[in-house]
Parts: C-alpha cells; structure tokens; sequence
C-alpha cells in the first residue's frame, strides 16, 4: 500500500516552545483524514508543515513518495484552502483561479480550460468576473476550494474552511465537500474542532492533544472504542458519563452498586482489579420499554429536562453521580420523577483511572 | 403628562396603553451643550483662518495700501503684481530671479526623495513583516530607534559622509575610466535626496510594517502556495491592496521634504537652494524696505505644493492612516 502523505517523527518548537513532539502519521491515497482537537493542539501546525509554510525543527514529510522536507510550498503537489478563504482582493474570481497556473508558467490556453473546469465542478461559473468582495461567505469558499483544484494537485489541505460560515450553510458545504472527494478521489487533510464535520467527514480521525495523536482511527472505532479519556470525552456531544468506581473480578463497583461487565470487549483480555473509570454514552443509555431486556437495570432520579425536538436530554442522578440520558424526542419526562434506566456494558468504555488508558 | 399624550393621542390610539414617552425622544437645536461645542468650534475656526486671510488679502494689495497699517481691511485696489516678483523678480543677494528657481530645485530634490524612499521604505516593511529571518526584530528597533535621535546630531557627520563616499566613487569611476568628472554629493541635489531618503526611511519602514502586518497572514500564506515569491507577493498581492498606504507615505514624505529648511540649508549651495531657504531669504533680507505684500505671496506660493497635497488626497489619507494605526 503506497501512501499519499508520510510524516516521519516530526517535531516543531517555537522557541522552548515545543508544538509537535515525534509525531508520526500515514495517510493513504485518496483518503479523507481529519485533524481533530481543540484549539492549541497543534492541528493547525501540523497542516501548515506539511504544506511547507512553517520550517519544521526536526523529522521528515514525504508526498507521493518524495522527501519535501525541504521543498517550496508550490513544489509539494499541495493545495490549501484556509478559514479567512484568503482570497486576493484585488483580483477577480478567475485572476483568483489563475495566479497559481500563471506563477506556474502554464500556457493561456491550459489555464483557460483548467479555470473552466474547476468552475464547472463547484458551479461558480457565473461569478468568474467578480472582485472577491461582492461574493457571500459560502462563494468565496468555493473559489477558494477553486484555487487548489484548478493546480491539479496530489493533496488538498483545508484549514478549518468552514468555521467562518453559519451553520446552514456549513452544514451545506460539509456535503459538498464529501461530494467532491468522491468525485475527485484525492487525498484530503482537513483540520477541524467540529466533531460533527470530522465524524461525518472523515476516513480516519487523528486526535490531537498537546502536539501529540491521541488516537487514529475511523469514526466509528472513535466513538464507539476510544482509546483513552480524552478522546472518549472529546467526542460525542453531549459528552459521554463518566463514573469512578474499582474493578474486582470482572465486575465493576460505583459506591455500593456492582455491574458485572459481562459482554465487555476487553483490550487485553479482563483487567487485573484496580481503580477505574467506566464511560457510558449518553444515547446508550436505555430507557422506556427496553429497560426490561437490558442487561443492568437502575433507576434515577430525574434533575433537569431539555427538549430539543428531535431529542430531549434528561440530567439524572443516580446515587450521588449525575448521568446525561439523551431519550426521544417524544418522551414526557418530569423533573422529580423516578426514571427506570437500563444499561450495556457490551457499549460502555472501561478506563485505567490512572494511566487514562482503555481497559 | 399623562394628559398631554393622551390629547396628543387623539381618538386613534387608545390613552391608556400608550401613555409616557413614546418614538424617538425629542432634541432641541438650541440646547446649552450645542452653543458651547459649536461655539468653541467656531472660534477656533476663525482663529485658524485668520492668520490665512490676512495673508491673502495682503498679497493682493499695492505697497501704498499696505502702509496704511489697516490689516483685516480687504484691498482696494486688487493687484497681482506681489505675486508675479515674488515668484520671478524678488531678490536674494545678488540673484533677483524670485522663487522660481528655489521652486525648480524643490521639485528637483522632492519627486526622486520620494519614490526612492517609498520604494526602499515599502520592501523593508514588507520584509520585516512577512519574511521574519533571524534578526529581524533587532533590525527594526534599531531602525525605529532611529527615528528619535535628533537630526541636529548627525549634521556634521552627514557633512563628512557626504564629501567622503562623494571622493570615494568619484576614485572608483576614474579607475575605470580615467577621465570620469568629480562626483560631488555634498552641496548637490542628489546628496540632499540621499539625506532625505535615509531619514524618511525609520518612520516609512514603521508605517509600511504596520500596515503589512494588518494585511492577513493567510493571503500571504496562499500566495505561497501559490508559488509566488518574495517580489511576486510584493508587486502581485501586497502593492495592489496597499494603495491608501502609499498615500499616506507620500503625503508625509511630500510635506516633509518640501518644508523642510535645515537640510536643505546646510546640505546645498546657493545655486541649489530648495524655495523655503529662498523664501526665508527673501523675507529675512535687510537690505531695502520691507515688501510684506511680496512676502507674503512668496509664502502662499511656498505653502501651495503641500496644501494641494491635502486637498487632493485628504479622503484616501484619512483611510490609510487609519488602517496603518489601528493594529501594530
């Protein structure tokens, strides 16, 4: 299997400051990943490395199989599209398109027929003579996905594109964007502190945390499996419960209740006795009907409700530990009320309390 | 209240649920705070264009006129004449051409000061804002640094300077070729545009930085993606969005180097003069009566190239020296 995007034990500081630490990373041909984490974590940096926009302090960046360390941003095979659409004011949609073909030195007639095509496939046709400054946000984005298409390159880059639009539109262009990547079939790194654009997005996610990746895999290894803590509450909104409590001989207490994690997928095979930290989602959470078939079955006491129509979030309490229940839209739940709740720990993430690391 | 509001209301709106203030709340034109303000303004006004009054009205009168000692008055008999000698025929020592010269050599001294140091002042700020490279704060507070060391210091060394590397090209062309003339910077026009240059160069470089760092590092970032390089992103990107900037620069460098006396005093001869050291010779002159109606049309005269300056570009100056303060 070739890779598209190799980066081998990278490290970049700022000064003492140090951004990247040792990071390794693989991306396949024509695979979709997403660089995921809250601000400050690097994600940003790692793109801007790889495009060749910031001088790396150590390690190597290879595209298509050849060492870029130390190449142009231009010479890379890479296109960019950033949050600010950073398009050139003064230049029309198409002197847009075409200022990197003319720094190119391709002849007019290619940059003609590549400008046409690139229009043709984001439908900006008819906005080619426009001064950036008369398009709306969602327009400006796509001459800006425009300018890395018309050069034809291996990758695309996108620095969180879409954070700059309002949620219909964004949620529009999420799908254009996936549309174009399946028409496309390039290999596209996308930066992102959406969770809903890296889930609904991605091949692969890649966590990031403090320079480091604190899981790769795809979203539903992600959600469904995540590797540690972090990850498991980053993801999923609202986020996932967490209740600490000891596992002794395969079954795990909170206070005075005791779950046997009968049906629990172990990562190597049933933890010795130690603390521990259990992670239930809010949405696997079982209510109404399904209590009575669920494995476990508690009952809690009913703190706040929110409907949100499609569904309501119903805060509980169960003992002295607060849950987030997230049932149907339809229920009818009442503050005070005493909530019959069912849980599986075949969907629940068991954690080491101290190394934060999956069990 | 209530009364007024409710007859004011009439039959249509029902008094009882739109009673009190109501809509946008009445202004009097005449209110203390307006007289103050508008007042203080006008004042401060008159006070300002009364000094330009007086010297128009002056330089339109005849000499007889101007003797009757009645300043404010406006002339009677309106005459151009003050103006023609003051521009062609006024004399300073033994020269009696009028500013007319002093005015050539300005010119002379002002178009290249200003597109040379726009020029070089415009690609350091760029640099310095885009293209960081190890040193480069350090150079620029030296540079700004330089900006508060008082001119009168570097005077005499400028002197030496001048003469010196004047000597030292004129060696370097005759070594080539034998019979190259004598280059002199010192006492020329183009050691005063060199002196100009370099002094404008502190306050241009802060202003064309600030300016460039305000400009989006992402534009500059696509560019590089884009494969431009360093005169590629200058010319292409930063040039054609920084027009209100240039204004400024030029409106600064213009003013500047057109009133400017000291240098132009101590770093020409009398042959090359720039018109506000002829200006100042003609109204400081001892000999003979005192021509105030020469005087001050020589003065309008001298004042005119800035005022056109402001007057042409004030609305793009006004843009650009907000653009370039705002963010640092």
């Amino acid at each position: 299997m070739s890779y598209s995007v190799e980066i081998k034990n990278l490290d970049l500081s700022f000064g003492a400051v140090k951004v990247l630490r040792n990071l390794n990373l693989n991306i396949h041909e024509g695979e979709f990943l997403v660089l995921l984490g809250s601000s400050g974590c690097g994600k940003s940096t790692l793109l801007n490395c790889i495009a060749g926009l910031l001088e790396v302090t150590d390690g190597q960046i290879h595209i298509k199989g050849k060492n870029v360390t130390w190449a142009e941003p231009s010479e890379r095979g890479i296109g960019m599209v950033f949050q600010s659409y950073a398009l050139y004011p003064q230049m029309s949609v198409k002197g847009n398109l075409s200022f990197g073909l003319k720094n190119a030195k391709f002849p007019k007639a290619e940059i003609e027929e590549r400008v046409a095509r690139a229009a043709g496939i984001l439908q900006i046709e008819p906005l080619l003579d426009r001064k950036p400054a008369a398009l709306s946000g969602g327009q400006r984005q796509r001459v800006a996905i425009g300018r890395a298409l018309v050069r034809d390159v291996d990758v695309f880059l996108f620095d969180e594109p879409l954070s700059n639009l309002d949620a219909k539109l964004r949620a529009d262009l999420r799908v254009e964007l996936k549309r174009l990547h399946q028409q496309l079939e390039n290999t596209m790194i996308y930066v992102t502190h959406d969770q809903v654009e890296a889930m609904t997005l991605a091949d692969r996610i890649a966590i990031m945390k403090g320079g480091l990746i604190m899981q790769l895999g795809s979203p539903d290894e992600i959600y469904n499996r995540p590797q540690n803590i972090y990850v498991a509450d980053f993801i999923g909104s609202p986020s996932m419960n967490f209740l600490e409590g000891t596992l002794k001989n395969g079954s795990f207490a909170v206070d005075d209740m005791v779950m046997s994690l009968n049906g629990y997928e172990w990562v190597d095979g049933p933890a010795a006795d130690t603390e521990a930290v259990i992670g239930i989602r809010p949405e696997h959470i079982i209510t109404g009907e399904l209590v009575a078939s669920a494995p476990r079955q508690y009952e809690v006491t009913v703190d706040l409700v929110e409907p949100m129509g499609s569904d309501t979030l119903v805060y509980g309490k169960l003992g002295k530990h607060s849950l987030r229940i997230r049932m149907d839209g339809q229920a009818s739940v009442q503050v005070g009320e005493r909530l019959p709740i069912g849980v599986d720990p075949s969907r629940a993430s068991l954690f080491d309390k101290n190394s934060e690391a999956r069990l | 209240m209530a009364d007024i509001s409710a007859a004011v209301g009439g039959a249509q709106a029902s008094a009882d649920t739109l009673s009190g203030p109501r809509g946008p709340r009445p202004k009097r034109a005449f209110s203390s705070t307006n007289i103050i303000i508008y007042g203080t303004l006008l004042v401060v006004c008159l006070y300002y264009i009364l000094p330009l009054y007086v010297m128009i009205v002056t330089s339109l009168k005849g000499m007889p006129e101007v003797r009757m000692g009645n300043i404010f008055a406006p002339p009677v008999e309106v005459t151009f004449e003050p103006w023609v000698k003051a521009w062609s025929e006024a004399c300073t020592g033994i020269n009696c051409e009028g500013l007319s010269r002093g005015f050539s050599n300005s010119v002379w001294i002002l178009v290249p000061s200003v597109i040379i140091s726009i020029a070089i002042a415009s690609v350091n700020g760029y640099a310095l804002a885009n293209w960081r490279f190890k040193g480069s704060e350090v150079f620029f507070t030296i540079l700004i640094f330089g900006a508060f060391i008082p001119y009168q210091v570097m005077i005499y060394p400028i002197v030496i300077l001048l003469r010196e590397s004047g000597d030292g090209i004129t060696n370097v062309l005759r070594f080539f070729y034998e019979d190259a003339p004598r280059v002199r910077l010192m006492g020329s026009l183009s050691g005063l545009v060199i002196v100009h240059t370099i002094f404008g160069m502190p306050i241009l470089t802060l202003l064309f930085r600030n300016y460039f760092t305000s400009v989006p590092e992402e534009l500059f970032k696509a560019a590089r993606v884009d494969g431009a390089g360093f005169w590629g992103i200058y010319l292409k990107i930063m040039l054609p969005m920084s027009l209100p900037i240039f204004v400024v620069a030029m409106i600064l460098q213009v003013t500047g180097i057109w009133n400017d006396f000291l240098f132009g005093v101590i770093y020409t001869k009398p042959e090359t003069y720039p018109m506000t050291v002829q200006l100042n010779n003609i109204v400081n002159s001892v000999q003979g009566i005192k021509e105030y109606n020469v005087n001050m049309a020589a003065t309008l005269l001298t004042g005119l190239v800035p005022l056109v300056i402001y007057f042409a570009s004030g609305k793009l100056f006004v843009r650009g020296i907000a653009a370039g303060a705002v963010k640092g």
